[in-house]
């Protein structure tokens, strides 16, 4: 589904992807693990399209398409979903009517007609129950005086209303507590499918106790140092990040 | 000052006053009345004629490009009045809105009303008429505010336009909606005077709607001068639809006066086309307790020039007032707000909040923003601010990055912007409407 290769990237001239090569195939969660600056979410940037972000070398396909060539819309059309880290607030743009409006482009996209009012009431009454969002911050503003758990969770429950083929969560544990982060958990397991694929990316262990993941890569400056199952999470609880740092910095100096 | 004999215009309107006077047009009206077009106009000649940037009020709106043509005077014994054209008065009909409609023609109203009977205790009356009745005569003689250039003019010339009148301790339920056409085949100039009266306890809501005739006819001034009195315990909702198209050059000025307790609600949307939009919206708070709200919204493009004058005039005790204006700026437009607020040294316990915030779009859109406070009275509580400001790229990211394209990130962000004007309007209908109109003008090509 989605192949990254020899990804370089910068921002404002510095390099903060270096070398990134990672294969996600249909059906699986990967999670990326990694201290703060690594390039975790610099990551995720770089596939969403984030306009301040160069691509120096590299490429990345999407479903066999270019990914790189793509306008941030088109990759959401295609089936590409960032959960932001830190969610928009829009003020005057209701959430249901944004909803709305994405909905129809990326049935556009595909050829197909918007839902009729019903319909798409239905959709978003299900997708509501699934994923634990409150019906009233629905037809509020975009995010606006939303806590930041239910920034959050509006954020699954987007992805559950656009049924995305590629999630891409950004951090989506920071900032909740155990409850916020057991629901969120929850609705993204119940929208795991053998057709779907997500990329979480993490700082901490515990997410990964509700969404277990089948891979987890560690990124250290800009590049993944060591990949593994769901085990090296554990062991990245257990020992932190230091150890993998000393290996990164053995390996550059006999390179 | 010596006025500048080199426009056409300032020509047009000294013979016309002079012909005014031989005509026997104003034969029937009261003598104060006639003495009050004399001074009128005398004082529109001692101001020099029509303003130049020389002048404070008109420092950032420069009308040189627009005083070239050549006009001529609408009434005393100018062209007819053409009758309403069905396609325009559609143009300005508010989708699902319960309301009795009038439609006015260059300022001349043929007297029908749809949209129902009207209910017994509001007048309506052609401005021809009910300026010769000695009983409402009093209602076009000198009136404050005065002091501009334009509201001079007018009261030296009018001829017609609507006189609206409630009477004590009557509600209106229904809105009342005015058309406003402008047509013409050749240039002219013309002034339509309107007067409202909401006498004591007495309620009303009005839309007053600015459409005009394609772009192939002459070009149109409107020079509006509009009275309004709000007695004391009376509530007006006054709402102003600008949508007139390209020939048309529009001055509105709205001299309101409110009495003890009364309330006046302004929203002014003004929308693309016309070239040039000068309002001049001053309310004066003459008696203690009042309460005022001003919103306005202005979305421009192409080379138009569109500057919103306000005046709060605090002149007595308790009273509040609060004013919110937008403006988003495309092509190659320029806006222009001054926003004045008065407090005299009497006005004790004075609220006034004022807000200006501009969303330029365009790099070569301007907007001149000036809050203008003065405060003479130590016991108030006054703020005012100003943005200008671009759209939010983290914003427009969060849309696009969801798949709605970057032209439709950018219409969802306009209308949001202009949400929190749009949301005071209390018709839903017309809230609906003047969405739609934002949306219909939000061009898919911003450069």
């Amino acid at each position: 589904m989605l192949t990254i290769k020899n990804l370089h990237a910068e921002v404002e001239e510095k390099q903060i992807l270096k070398g990134i090569n990672l294969s996600v195939n249909a059906g699986e969660v990967h999670a990326i693990m990694g201290p703060n600056g690594s390039g975790k979410s610099s990551l995720a940037s770089v596939l969403a399209g984030r306009e301040n972000y160069q691509v120096t070398q590299g490429e990345v396909f999407f479903s066999g398409l270019n990914l790189l060539d793509m306008s941030p819309e088109v990759r959401a059309r295609e089936g590409l979903f960032l959960a932001f880290q830190y969610p928009i607030e829009i003020p005057g743009v209701s959430n249901i009517n944004f909803l709305k409006t994405a909905l129809a482009e990326i049935r556009a996209h595909k050829g197909l007609p918007p839902l009729d009012a019903k319909e798409f009431l239905r959709l978003s009454r299900e997708k509501q129950k699934l994923v634990e969002f409150d019906a009233q911050l629905v037809n509020r503003s975009l995010n606006e005086g939303f806590s930041g758990g239910e920034k959050k969770r509006n954020e699954i429950f987007q992805l559950a209303m656009l049924e995305p083929k590629l999630s891409i969560l950004d951090e989506t544990d920071s900032g909740l507590d155990i409850d916020a982060l057991r629901i969120v958990s929850k609705g993204v397991n119940k929208l795991r499918s053998e057709n779907n694929a997500f990329i979480i990316i993490t700082h901490y262990q515990r997410l990964l106790e509700y969404i277990v993941p089948d891979f987890v890569h560690v990124l250290y400056d800009g590049r993944i140092v060591k990949s593994g199952t769901k085990e090296l999470a554990l062991e990245l609880e257990e020992k932190g990040y230091d150890w993998l740092k000393e290996e990164a910095r053995e390996k550059a100096t006999t390179i | 000052m010596t006025p500048s004999p080199s426009i056409p215009l300032f020509e047009e309107v000294v013979n016309g006053f002079n012909k005014l006077s031989v005509s026997g047009g104003t034969k029937k009206e009261s003598s104060d009345l006639r003495r009050t077009r004399q001074s009128a106009f005398e004082k529109f000649r001692s101001l020099g004629g029509f303003p130049s940037i020389r002048n404070e009020d008109w420092r950032y709106t420069n009308l040189a490009r627009f005083l070239k043509d050549e006009f001529t005077i609408e009434g005393w014994g100018g062209p007819e009045t053409p009758a309403p054209d069905a396609s325009l008065v559609e143009k300005a009909h508010i989708a699902g809105l319960d309301c009795y409609q009038i439609v006015l023609v260059n300022g001349s109203w043929d007297g029908t009303v749809t949209g129902g009977e009207l209910p017994k205790g509001i007048q309506l009356l052609k401005v021809a008429d009910a300026r010769q009745d000695p009983a409402l005569s009093v209602y076009f003689e000198k009136q404050a505010g005065w002091n501009e250039h334009f509201a001079n003019l007018n009261a030296a010339l009018f001829t017609d336009g609507i006189f609206v009148r409630v009477e004590a301790g009557v509600v209106i339920e229904k809105p009342l909606h005015i058309i406003h056409i402008y047509t013409s085949e050749n240039n002219l100039l013309v002034q339509p005077r309107n007067v409202w009266v909401i006498n004591k306890n007495a309620e009303l809501s009005a839309i007053e709607s600015v459409v005009s005739g394609g772009s192939e006819g002459g070009i149109i001034w409107v020079n509006s001068l509009s009275d309004v009195l709000v007695h004391a315990d009376a509530r007006f909702h006054h709402t102003m639809l600008q949508t007139a198209g390209t020939g048309v050059r529009l001055v509105q000025q709205t001299s309101v006066r409110q009495h003890r307790q009364s309330l006046y609600n302004n929203f002014t949307f003004t929308l693309p086309g016309a070239e040039l939009v000068r309002n001049d919206l001053q309310t004066r708070l003459e008696e203690d307790h009042t309460e005022t709200h001003l919103y306005g919204l202005y979305l421009t493009t192409g080379n138009q020039l569109v500057d919103n004058h306000t005046l709060v005039d605090h002149q007595k005790p308790h009273c509040f007032s609060n004013e919110l204006y937008k403006g988003v700026l495309l092509g190659q437009s320029t806006g222009v707000f001054n926003g004045k607020v008065y407090v005299h040294q009497e006005a004790q316990k004075t609220n006034a909040f004022q807000q200006n915030n501009n969303l330029v779009i365009s790099p070569k859109a301007t907007i001149d923003s000036k809050p203008q406070l003065e405060i003479f009275a130590d016991d108030v509580k006054c703020s005012h601010g100003s943005t200008v400001g671009q759209f939010s790229e983290e914003a427009l990211f969060y849309l696009r990055a969801r798949g709605i394209g970057e032209e439709a990130a950018k219409g969802l962000l306009i209308n949001a912007f202009a949400f929190d004007v749009t949301e005071k309007i209390r018709i839903p209908e017309v809230e609906t409407h003047v969405n739609e109109l934002i949306s219909l003008h939000i061009p898919t090509n911003h450069a």
